[in-house]
């Protein structure tokens, strides 16, 4: 199929391209001041994998430290940054950046449209958020101003007061955490407006809300749900940067302040941006598994319905991650019952994928390998979430590596493994080459193996008492082993991303030719060249249906006789 | 190149204005900031360990309200006068907007100078001092950045760069003025009737 063309009428210039004669410094300022949505969309990705990396090697640094009882690899205080930068880092600059990446190249092609709403504001919003990200980064070498030694944020993720106030975070470190994230927050916010607006006011003729592919239904919702989830966190941000600087009593306890308070605004933040992670990560399994099943998605409306649902009861959910703190039981009650909620709209997903596979024709790959994956992890972090929604059973695994379990199965067996799937079916579209198969096989299986060898062994050792967030263990406490095998299942992994690393650039030069639509897919993005035209459609697209290139390729049998 | 199927039914097209759109959700998301910060503020009534406390330093500011108001009046007949390619009115409207805005933030800064001075309440003094300066600072801070956008329109106006074609961009701007107002209620009633 690679070879085969089948354009929309006029969609497809022939007016062979100009010969780049660009010096480097002329082809990194174009890089700089571009606002196409395409090459910010790869911006996006590539800063998005790049600090996937620097995460990552956190993260290997955390796991080297924990391999062994009494381990010194990382000072204690060392640790701490590396934790928190690890989290931090995860969520703000790779997590959000990868699906902001995503959305900026493939919405405006998938709704037919020559860019996204707001060209400059995406441009801005880029830099913001890149700033942030060096901003966050530069706290290594400045975080105790020019005098003392560099520190980073060391107060986690969370960064739970009274831990943030000046008198027990000295120096400047949490400042940049604050002020990073407030700068990088803004960038956020610019791109959701951006795709909101997009998606509402830029569909080509046809397009109908009830027509878009799924993957830009999920950046919608998404993005929605980005506006009252980020800026949230914004404002705590700030209410802490007033205690910080000004002297301010937010989350000063003994002017009268609460540091509970600080928690109910962090999660009133931090739960949705759960959903904000993972729904894109939805919305790229409902593109993929289709096209490597050979059959239209199972139910549409209920996806989209199960999307909205899902956002709207993610709002309701936060205080699950404060059973510990003590509430009234009216107040646990509601939250155990909502959090259970969740799996509802959850679970409709699950069995629309499973039923958009059934009787399908599978093609088993690279992409469709990790969504399987994801399918599979997927499932097991929702039982494992619907278990700690329940109150008792949280009091008792509260702060354990139960749940750092149960979340890195949520962030990574299913938003990394679906990140994954996106890079290797989109990849021939934005670069104009196909990823290697065979190496993208070893990258799955080795970090399918990895990833259970770590994540699964983690419940068990949560089971066993070990708290997150500790320095190192005592060697009689009976983790050594199982910690010893998280550690390896870790290295597993970060093997596989090398992998997978060396393919993306591997493949970048020496790929084979993609064509137009290697994968015999059924969007808008498929009908036009690899990579795509800096125009992306030489004439406005028309479509009629949900799968426009399929209509394409069966006159005699087009969808839009079908869909209601 | 292959036929495009006719789809049976032909739809007229129309898709929202995406200034509106984009207004909107700016909106959205600004009041998820706002509400957090109404939040905290009610949360904290009455929790401060020492004073000076509400009841004792804050006066309600009604003429400064009534003008903030009533600018969400002329700027809907600014409004109303460009859409109907009346320039002068639209710029004597809009020029009233503004004067009402900056009576509203001078009333501000004098009630915040009598605050600080007279009362010794700044920010670090105590809780109510922290919530309050951040809650109407913070709207404060919207209201300024409304009349800078306010003036450079005015400026553009005045200069023949604003025209009737421009009606749609205009009503968008308004939007966030109107928000704005509408915030200034919510403060208003938060600030000065429930926590006082």
């Amino acid at each position: 199929m690679a070879d085969q063309t089948l354009p929309i009428a006029g969609t497809v210039d022939v007016t062979p391209p100009r010969r780049s004669t660009a010096m480097l410094l002329e082809w990194l300022h174009g890089w700089v001041v571009t606002v196409d949505h395409k090459r910010l969309g790869i911006l996006y990705l590539v800063y998005g994998i790049f600090f996937l990396l620097v995460a990552g090697a956190e993260a290997i640094a955390i796991r080297i430290q924990l391999a062994w009882p009494g381990m010194h690899f990382l000072s204690p205080e060392l640790y701490n940054e590396m934790f928190t930068m690890h989290g931090t880092t995860m969520v703000f600059l790779v997590g959000m950046t990868i699906i902001f990446g995503f959305a900026n190249y493939l919405v405006p092609l998938m709704i037919g449209a020559r860019d996204m709403a707001f060209p400059r504001l995406n441009a801005f919003s880029f830099w913001m958020t890149a700033f942030g990200g060096l901003l966050i980064y530069y706290s290594f070498i400045g975080g105790f101003g020019l005098y003392g030694m560099g520190a980073a944020p060391d107060v986690g993720w969370w960064a739970y007061a009274p831990l943030t106030a000046k008198a027990f975070s000295p120096g400047h470190a949490t400042d940049y955490w604050a002020l990073a994230l407030i700068v990088a927050g803004f960038g956020t916010l610019g791109t959701a407006i951006n795709v909101i607006a997009t998606t509402l006011s830029m569909r080509c003729r046809g397009m109908t809300l009830l027509r878009m592919p799924l993957f830009v239904w999920l950046m919608l919702v998404t993005s929605g749900l980005t506006l009252i989830t980020i800026t949230p966190l914004t404002a705590a941000q700030i209410m802490l940067v007033i205690d910080r600087y000004l002297g301010g009593h937010f989350f000063d306890t003994q002017a009268g302040g609460s540091a509970v308070v600080w928690m109910h605004f962090f999660w009133i933040f931090g739960h949705p941006e759960v959903y904000v992670l993972v729904m894109p990560a939805f919305g790229i399994a409902s593109e993929i598994i289709p096209v490597f099943s050979r059959k239209a998605i199972f139910g549409y409306p209920a996806m989209v319905a199960a999307s909205v649902g899902i956002a709207f009861v993610s709002l309701g959910v936060w205080a699950h991650h404060m059973f510990t703190v003590g509430m009234t039981s009216v107040g646990n009650a509601f939250f155990v019952l909502s959090t259970m909620l969740v799996g509802i709209p959850t679970g409709i997903k699950i069995f629309n994928w499973v039923a958009t596979i059934w009787g399908g024709k599978i093609r088993f790959a690279t992409p469709m390998l990790f969504c399987l994956g994801f399918l599979f992890q997927f499932l097991i972090a929702g039982l494992t979430g619907i278990m700690l929604s329940v109150a008792p059973w949280n009091w008792q695994l509260h702060n354990s590596y139960f749940v750092i379990a149960h979340f890195h199965y949520v962030l990574v067996g299913a938003i990394v493994f679906n990140v994954f799937a996106g890079i290797y079916y989109w990849y021939p579209k934005v670069t104009g080459r196909m990823l290697s198969e065979t190496l993208g096989k070893w990258h799955f299986w080795l970090f399918f193996i990895g990833f259970h060898v770590t994540f699964d062994t983690m419940h068990f050792v949560g089971f066993l008492g070990m708290p997150r967030s500790i320095y190192t263990y005592e060697p009689d406490r009976g983790w050594n082993h199982l910690n010893f095998i998280i550690s390896m299942g870790g290295m597993i992994q970060a093997i596989a991303v090398l992998i997978f690393a060396w393919n993306l650039v591997h493949s970048y030069l020496k790929g084979k030719k993609a064509g137009n639509d290697p994968w015999d897919a059924w969007t808008l993005e498929w009908a036009v060249p690899s990579p795509p035209p800096v125009y992306n459609f030489a004439a406005d697209p028309v479509v009629h249906s949900r799968r426009p290139l399929w209509d394409l390729k069966h006159p005699e049998d087009p969808d839009w006789k079908y869909e209601a | 190149m292959s036929a495009i199927p006719v789809s049976p039914i032909a739809v007229p097209w129309h898709l929202p204005s995406r200034g509106r759109v984009a207004m909107l959700s700016l909106i959205t998301g600004e009041s998820a900031i706002f509400t957090i910060f109404v939040v905290a503020y009610i949360y904290y009534i009455g929790k401060s360990l020492w004073g000076p406390t509400p009841q004792q330093v804050l006066d309600i500011p009604i003429f400064n309200t009534i003008c903030l108001l009533s600018s969400s009046v002329t700027i809907w007949l600014a409004e109303r006068e460009i859409d109907r390619g009346k320039m002068r009115g639209f710029a004597a409207w809009w020029a009233l907007t503004i004067a009402l805005g900056a009576i509203f933030i001078v009333g501000t800064g004098i009630e915040w100078h009598k605050l600080i001075y007279a009362d010794g309440l700044t920010i670090r003094t105590n809780l109510f001092g922290t919530t309050f300066y951040s809650l109407v600072g913070l709207h404060a801070t919207h209201v300024v950045v409304g009349l800078i956008g306010l003036s450079l329109i005015l400026l553009f106006t005045l200069t023949g760069h604003v025209r009737e074609e421009h009606s749609e961009r205009i009503q968008v701007f308004a939007l966030y003025w109107h928000f704005v107002d509408a915030v200034w209620v919510v403060v208003f009633t938060v600030v000065y009737i429930v926590g006082r």
